[in-house]
């Protein structure tokens, strides 16, 4: 081992780039050849070898293996990232999914069970969101939330109507403005109030001819239910408006409450988070738009129908007032059916079960955390909740300094510096996949950080200690912008940088 | 099944902490009114066993479709490797510390990209082709004076549709789409030539949707320096390993799909759309984007960057609002062609078009002939009619995609895909009952 290699608190840490371990002639992979390709001499504008890295079946087996060993994942521990809803993924579902690999759209007696499936999943949430229809093609959440606004924008546009702003209490997801903006509307932020949820005395306010919608988390993301959700409902109605709601959340109010029965237009929700599929380190995701009766004409197409043969296809026509096509193809289809078996692998009774366990797990952290960090708010929350760093930082121990100490205790933080109604939020989402004991090594962690921003603060500072880097200059990072393999096969470690 | 680990000792000690006697009090804060008084009619509880019974898909004997998805080989390891938990069950990594594994294979799915596309740069990934090209029609929008989006017709139809959708909301004054010439089923020149000006965003897909590869050199010439901006369109991503970078063209973005990079069909999805642009664009382009950095000790670390256009910081100024995108795509993406290496992509890119190349002479010994006479990559269009292919279908062989629904001015045609999991004597079984 030369003397720039040295170990450090990883074994793979100095794991290469993969350009770097390459070599011509190293890669041996005898690979499928059904034809002669002596006939290929008339392709226009033919490149010679690709620039990719040459090695052998057990280096990149090593490789990525090494890069796996460097991730935290739900199957290492609790994740408590509030409003990502963390929970267990069951193996059964990548059984199941992995199932729909060799099929292709095109092949439509194969595909004629797959559309019976995903009109099975669109049912399935529609019961559990109270709505009144379903798609499914959105890829993931925020695009979700454009083609539920982009929904409602086709829905104003038929009736003829020119409303552009759409409201958004302060204790919105990010995406939520993004996404507004995209489908064409302006944003206004509104002051969810001191109690932590959106109250109808402000809504009015706020409220006028320009109101296109109002778009809410609920629960919000400090774990708040909406109290006054249905007589927010009811003023956007009355004004014309729509009630659009972010379904991150769905989690905790799962076949306890309903969103249609709140007046709700329009919503999203997240496979990926209330429906048990895996979050494979930013997707693939879905998730699905759901809506009222009214808003049904402007879903997107292509529709799953039943024929009169009873069998299930997609529509040969648009409807005519579809915002169109948001997808190549019919969205994360694996990721639905994943869902459907998460469903029907817990059934009603255990969908219930697993949105009250998902707030005692919470109220349990909650309370015994208390004592040591700085409650937000005093507001009953349910599936999460969000502390702060006020009486850590009198010590000069800030959140991103308990963020990443908790790493060194073995968990993921929690989410952190949001919601931004919050200074030095921790937002904790233990969800109710967590064992007591899981639970029970949090809160004891948790304490520590507390004696240690007390007794030693200094030591926060250091950490990460036992992640496999110490803590990544995410500045660096955007100042010098090295997205690609460097040129002169340089490391950052090795120039001194 | 319940995933829930409480026995009832846990759940009394819970309850006792908190200071509640059943666990329904945990909802005494939704109003009464609000909830549900009726279960839920949702089907289960259901055991494994069951849930493979009834969750059970089988693809037909014979397929020759393509069209945008395409069924290649898969190496043992990319399901492997891409299933481990580590990668499958992280959250998108936003504490770097604790992610380097996918921020490290994101990074180097971006150098792979950008290196096949011959651009400088690659995002962490898109949700798919159709929504890549959206993007960058938007992103062409937000450069002062751009304010028309021209496409080819030629262009996947499921592409042009889903830029409509999103191009409705923006501000824009049209979307015009450029002919095809109906001979050689490559884009019109002179239509184009007429189409595009400094206020124009132009994208062209090559190989086009019908397989036909764009007469690229000619098509550079018409707009470098004419189209206010403009992009190629990949759908087949294995067609990189064949044909010469499209960056060597000089577009301003090559962007596309690239669930042919160790992704199967998978239903049509999740597929895995691909944004490469050059580094003068690099802060208006979408999606995430992983860079090399340090850690405190001076290693070598990984983590998401610009985030300064992302939508956590900007909200609604936002360059887009891109949060999940198809991460673990992205690494099967990586995994693939780690283990194809440079011979085996070109070898497998040029079995695809031999394997065409193949069944496009049977076909004509049986007397049909394409309906486009230029160079085709790995598909071509057939006459076919609606008979012939329901009969077809009921043996148990797909033989391509009907695209008469696309595009009404040819009627009766097929779309025929022919990759390398396609054999000899699947292409004379085609050709046999034809």
């Amino acid at each position: 081992m030369s003397g720039s290699e040295y170990v450090t608190r990883f074994p793979e840490v100095r794991e290469p780039l993969l350009n770097v371990k390459g070599a011509p002639g190293k890669n041996k992979r005898v690979l499928p050849a059904p034809f002669d390709t002596a006939g290929t001499a008339d392709l226009p504008g033919t490149r010679g070898l690709p620039d990719l890295p040459d090695v052998s079946e057990v280096e990149t087996v090593r490789h990525f293996t090494r890069l796996s060993r460097l991730n935290y994942g739900i199957d290492h521990g609790m994740y408590p990232l509030g409003s990502c809803t963390m929970k267990y993924n069951p193996k059964i579902t990548e059984e199941i999914a992995a199932r729909l690999a060799p099929v292709h759209p095109a092949d439509t007696a194969a595909m004629e069970p797959v559309l019976e499936r995903l009109a099975q999943l669109q049912d399935h949430l529609v019961e559990i969101c109270g709505m009144d229809a379903c798609s499914l093609w959105p890829a993931a959440g925020a695009h979700g939330e454009l083609t539920g606004m982009m929904v409602i924008s086709r829905a104003l546009k038929s009736r003829g109507d020119k409303r552009r702003t759409v409201l958004i209490p302060d204790t919105a997801h990010g995406t939520n403005p993004a996404s507004c903006t995209i489908a064409g509307f302006a944003t206004k932020a509104i002051p969810s109030g001191e109690k932590g949820y959106l109250e109808a005395s402000t809504l009015r306010q706020h409220l006028d001819q320009d109101t296109a919608a109002l778009m809410i988390t609920n629960p919000n993301t400090l774990g708040i239910f909406e109290q006054e959700i249905h007589a927010i409902a009811e003023l956007l109605h009355e004004n014309g408006s729509y009630l659009y709601m972010d379904g991150a959340n769905l989690n905790a109010i799962m076949g306890v409450a309903r969103p249609g029965d709140m007046g709700v237009d329009c919503m999203h929700v997240n496979l990926h988070k209330t429906f048990g599929t895996p979050h494979g380190g930013g997707g693939p995701g879905s998730g699905p738009v759901l809506v009222g009766k009214e808003l049904e004409p402007f879903l997107p197409s292509p529709r799953i129908f039943r024929d009169d043969s009873g069998a299930y296809a997609l529509e040969e026509e648009p409807y005519p007032e579809s915002i169109g096509k948001v997808h190549s193809c019919l969205g994360n289809v694996s990721v639905c059916i994943r869902a459907l078996a998460y469903i029907l692998s817990l059934g009603p009774q255990g969908l219930r079960e697993a949105a009250t366990t998902a707030s005692l797990n919470a109220l349990y952290l909650k309370n015994r955390l208390k004592k040591f960090f700085d409650l937000a708010y005093e507001t009953p929350t349910l599936h999460e909740f969000v502390l702060s760093d006020a009486l850590q930082k009198e010590g000069g121990v800030t959140t991103l300094d308990m963020a990443k100490t908790l790493m060194d205790f073995g968990f993921h933080p929690p989410t952190v510096y949001f919601p931004l109604v919050v200074a030095g939020a921790l937002m904790i989402e233990p969800t109710e996949t967590e064992p007591l004991e899981e639970l029970d090594r949090f809160v004891r962690a948790m304490e520590n950080i507390a004696a240690m921003s007390r007794e030693e603060p200094e030591k926060t500072h250091e950490s990460p200690l036992a992640a496999p880097v110490s803590r990544v200059d995410e500045v660096w990072a955007a100042r010098n912008l090295i997205l690609t393999w460097p040129d002169g096969r340089i490391q950052p470690g090795e120039e001194g940088i | 099944m319940s995933y829930i680990s409480h026995n009832g000792e846990d759940l009394g000690r819970i309850l006792a902490a908190i200071g509640i006697e059943r666990p329904d009090e945990v909802f005494s804060s939704i109003p009464p009114a609000l909830r549900c008084r009726a279960g839920l009619a949702v089907e289960g509880p259901k055991d494994e066993e069951s849930l493979r019974r009834e969750l059970d898909f089988r693809p037909s004997r014979v397929v020759f479709a393509g069209a945008g998805i395409y069924r290649h080989h898969i190496p043992a390891i990319v399901d492997a490797l891409a299933s481990r938990q580590e990668f499958v069950t992280a959250y998108t990594p936003y504490q770097p510390e604790i992610s380097q594994g996918t921020l490290q294979a994101i990074f180097e799915y971006q150098s792979m990209m950008a290196g096949l596309t011959g651009m400088e740069v690659s995002n962490a990934s898109m949700y798919d082709g159709a929504t890549a090209l959206a993007e960058a029609g938007l992103m062409a929008l937000r450069i002062k004076g751009i304010r028309r989006v021209a496409v080819t017709r030629a262009m996947q139809p499921s592409f042009r549709s889903v830029l409509r959708t999103y191009l409705a909301h923006a501000e824009i004054d049209g979307v015009v789409e450029i002919p095809f010439d109906p001979a050689t089923g490559q884009t019109d020149l002179e239509a184009l030539e007429k189409s595009v000006g400094p206020d124009t965003a132009f994208f062209i897909q090559s190989p086009n949707y019908f397989g036909v590869i764009e007469p690229m050199e000619q098509v550079a010439r018409i707009v470098s320096g004419t189209a206010g901006f403009w992009g190629i369109a990949v759908t087949e991503a294995l067609s990189l390993g064949a044909l010469k970078a499209p960056g060597e063209y000089g577009p301003d973005v090559v962007l596309g799909e690239a669930q042919s990079f160790g992704n199967p069909a998978g239903a049509g999805g999740p597929l895995l759309g691909f944004f490469c642009t050059r580094k003068e664009h690099v802060r208006r382009m979408p999606g995430r984007v992983a860079g090399l950095t340090k850690d405190r000790e001076g290693s070598q670390a990984f983590c998401l960057t610009l985030s300064t256009r992302e939508q956590h910081i900007r909200r609604e100024k936002a360059t887009s609002n891109i949060c999940t995108n198809q991460g673990l795509c992205a690494l099967r993406a990586a995994i693939y062609l780690s283990a194809m290496g440079p011979e085996g992509l070109k070898r497998t890119a040029l079995q695809c078009a031999a394997g065409a190349r193949f069944l496009m002479d049977l076909l004509k010994e049986k007397g049909i002939a394409p309906v486009f006479s230029a160079p085709v990559f790995h598909e071509f269009v057939i006459p076919m009619d609606e008979d012939k292919l329901k009969e077809l279908k009921s043996t148990g062989i797909v033989p391509g995609v009907p695209v008469a629904r696309q595009y009404p001015e040819i009627p009766g045609s097929l779309l025929v895909t022919v990759t390398e999991m396609n054999t000899q004597e699947e292409c004379r079984c085609l050709a046999a009952n034809m």
